[in-house]
């Protein structure tokens, strides 16, 4: 098919495909750029800002798609630690399970792990919406400020602890609630963002099913009676 | 930062090419540590009366032969010897704490790595792959074994800071993390006569387990003490004689990823050390959950 660029990361280098990513997108005039034996290597495709589509045929490592703007980016496998890290638009799918800090700071775009992610997703996200279809570890969405976190599973301990003005929808049990996050009342509103957001990310859930966890803004304001237990 | 690889062979192939495996899950896991770095491999046992016990010398030409023909002549008992380098191994029957003895008198540069019917332990410092190619871990065989890559962050770069760490018999520790109170616990212990060779944090943990186990506490009680007693971030990963052990603390901000496959179990740091195991595709691949206990039998 024309307008597809392959990179064997058994031949070559990360380096090699993040340059081209980077530098040689336009020039080539590639729109699908598909990567095989990812074999769990580290940044891959991260920085990448261009409308391109990325398919990593297999497991990534560490920071998959951090910093990504525009592109399109689908892991056929798991991906490790910090995935699609501090992401500023476009989406990165991953097609299995997902390591801790899934998301962590992104200011936007979307974000889908088809399976479980692990502890602190969505940590300090900053307006990236994120779904996940199965579970989440604990302290996800810690320091949340502005986004939407769609949890199709179960949430682990101290779910949105310290969170911002980022909403968390869970579907499933909570094993608990951090400091200051509260559930609320899921209104229509909610449900049509939730049915929104599973509709973007294709997984078929009925919204009226999740909680809304958001912030009791009890830490808004220094509270001196508080005597340091929150 | 730090490296932790382990490997349980389910199978008789992959026993007798169970270095062939380990090596590059330890080579890929150089990128986490080029301090130092150790191995532990347990092989079926020995005659249940006799000891393999490793022996580390700072001296790469040291004379094996002629501390392996005093010690037979001082402990009145045969003594298998096998050396490579500043490496060896002696099987005795003779009692360990006599040869122990008995060598810190004879040479008190030498350092006793393990003692056990089925551990043998190699470690030292510099680059893993050099470490790994001088000791020959590709021919190794057995049952499981456990390496690491070490960065230092607490203590000394020195072959005894290295790991696998070991306190008993056929039980050894490695550890990516940092503990916040190996001192006060380790105070604690000395006082209960449990002695130390160094100040690093991991050898804490490791004589801390082997204490309660000495005590009657199984691994597993050993650990839900040590999720207790022990402050701060670890991954780690234990090997008894027919076991592999791992737990993770409860913030489990230090990785870990396992792979179970009919033919193996696998750990290690990240997937990428991993990925060239024989049919890894259709392996169940995890993370360990915070604070849960996961052991596999050989």
């Amino acid at each position: 098919m024309a307008g597809v660029v392959t990179f064997d990361l058994a031949k070559q280098a990360v380096r090699d495909l993040n340059q081209f990513l980077h530098h040689d997108l336009s020039r080539n005039g590639a729109m699908e750029v598909r990567v095989l034996n990812p074999n769990g290597r580290h940044s891959i495709a991260v920085g990448v800002d261009a409308p391109v589509q990325v398919e990593v045929m297999g497991e990534a490592g560490y920071y998959l798609g951090g910093m990504n703007k525009q592109a399109r980016i689908i892991v056929h496998g798991n991906a490790g630690w910090s995935v699609a890290e501090n992401i500023m638009s476009g989406t990165v799918r991953v097609k299995g399970c997902a390591s801790e800090c899934a998301a962590a700071s992104g200011h936007g775009g979307l974000v889908v792990i088809e399976g479980d992610a692990s502890s602190r997703c969505g940590i300090s996200m900053k307006g990236v919406d994120i779904v996940v279809g199965g579970d989440v570890g604990h302290m996800s969405a810690f320091m949340a400020q502005a986004g939407r976190l769609v949890v199709c599973g179960n949430a682990g301990a101290a779910l949105g602890d310290s969170v911002y003005e980022a909403v968390v929808y869970v579907r499933g049990s909570i094993h608990s609630l951090g400091a200051d996050a509260r559930r609320e009342e899921m209104t229509d509103k909610d449900c049509a963002t939730v049915a929104e957001l599973l509709k973007k990310a294709g997984i078929a859930a009925d919204p009226k099913a999740f909680k809304r966890i958001a912030s009791g803004k009890t830490l808004y304001h220094w509270n001196v009676e508080a005597n340091q237990e929150y | 930062m730090c490296g932790i690889v382990g490997l349980l062979a389910r199978k008789e192939d992959l026993r007798e090419r169970l270095g062939e495996w380990v090596l590059p899950m330890l080579a890929c896991m150089a990128d986490r540590g080029t301090d130092s770095a150790g191995l532990a491999v347990f092989s079926d046992g020995i005659d249940a009366q006799a000891r393999r016990i490793s022996l580390y010398s700072p001296d790469r030409k040291y004379d094996w032969e002629a501390l392996a023909k005093a010690l037979r002549e001082a402990v009145r008992t045969d003594v298998a010897l096998r050396a490579v380098e500043n490496h060896a191994a002696l099987v005795t029957a003779a009692a360990p704490a006599a040869v122990a003895e008995w060598l810190e008198k004879r040479d008190p540069s030498l350092r006793v790595l393990s003692v056990g019917r089925s551990i043998e332990v190699y470690k030292d410092v510099g680059h893993p792959n050099e470490t790994a190619s001088r000791y020959g871990f590709a021919r190794l065989k057995g049952t499981h074994a456990v390496a690491h890559t070490r960065m230092a962050t607490e203590s000394a770069v020195t072959p005894a800071h290295s790991h696998p760490y070991t306190a008993g018999e056929d039980f050894c520790l490695i550890h990516n993390g940092s503990l916040s109170n190996p001192h006060s616990l380790r105070r604690k212990l000395q006082k209960r006569g449990v002695r130390f060779e160094t100040d690093n944090d991991t050898e804490t943990a490791c004589r801390f387990l082997e204490w309660r186990m000495r005590e009657g506490a199984t691994l597993e009680a050993a650990l839900q003490e040590g999720l207790r007693m022990l402050d701060g971030f670890y991954t780690l990963l234990m090997a008894t004689r027919d076991r592999l052990v791992l737990v993770r603390d409860a913030f489990a901000c230090k990785p870990a990823v396992v792979a179970e496959h009919p033919a193996y179990v696998a750990v290690a740091s990240e997937y990428r050390s991993l990925a060239h195991l024989p049919d890894v595709k259709s392996a169940k691949v995890f993370e360990p959950q915070p604070e849960e206990i996961y052991a596999w039998r050989v």
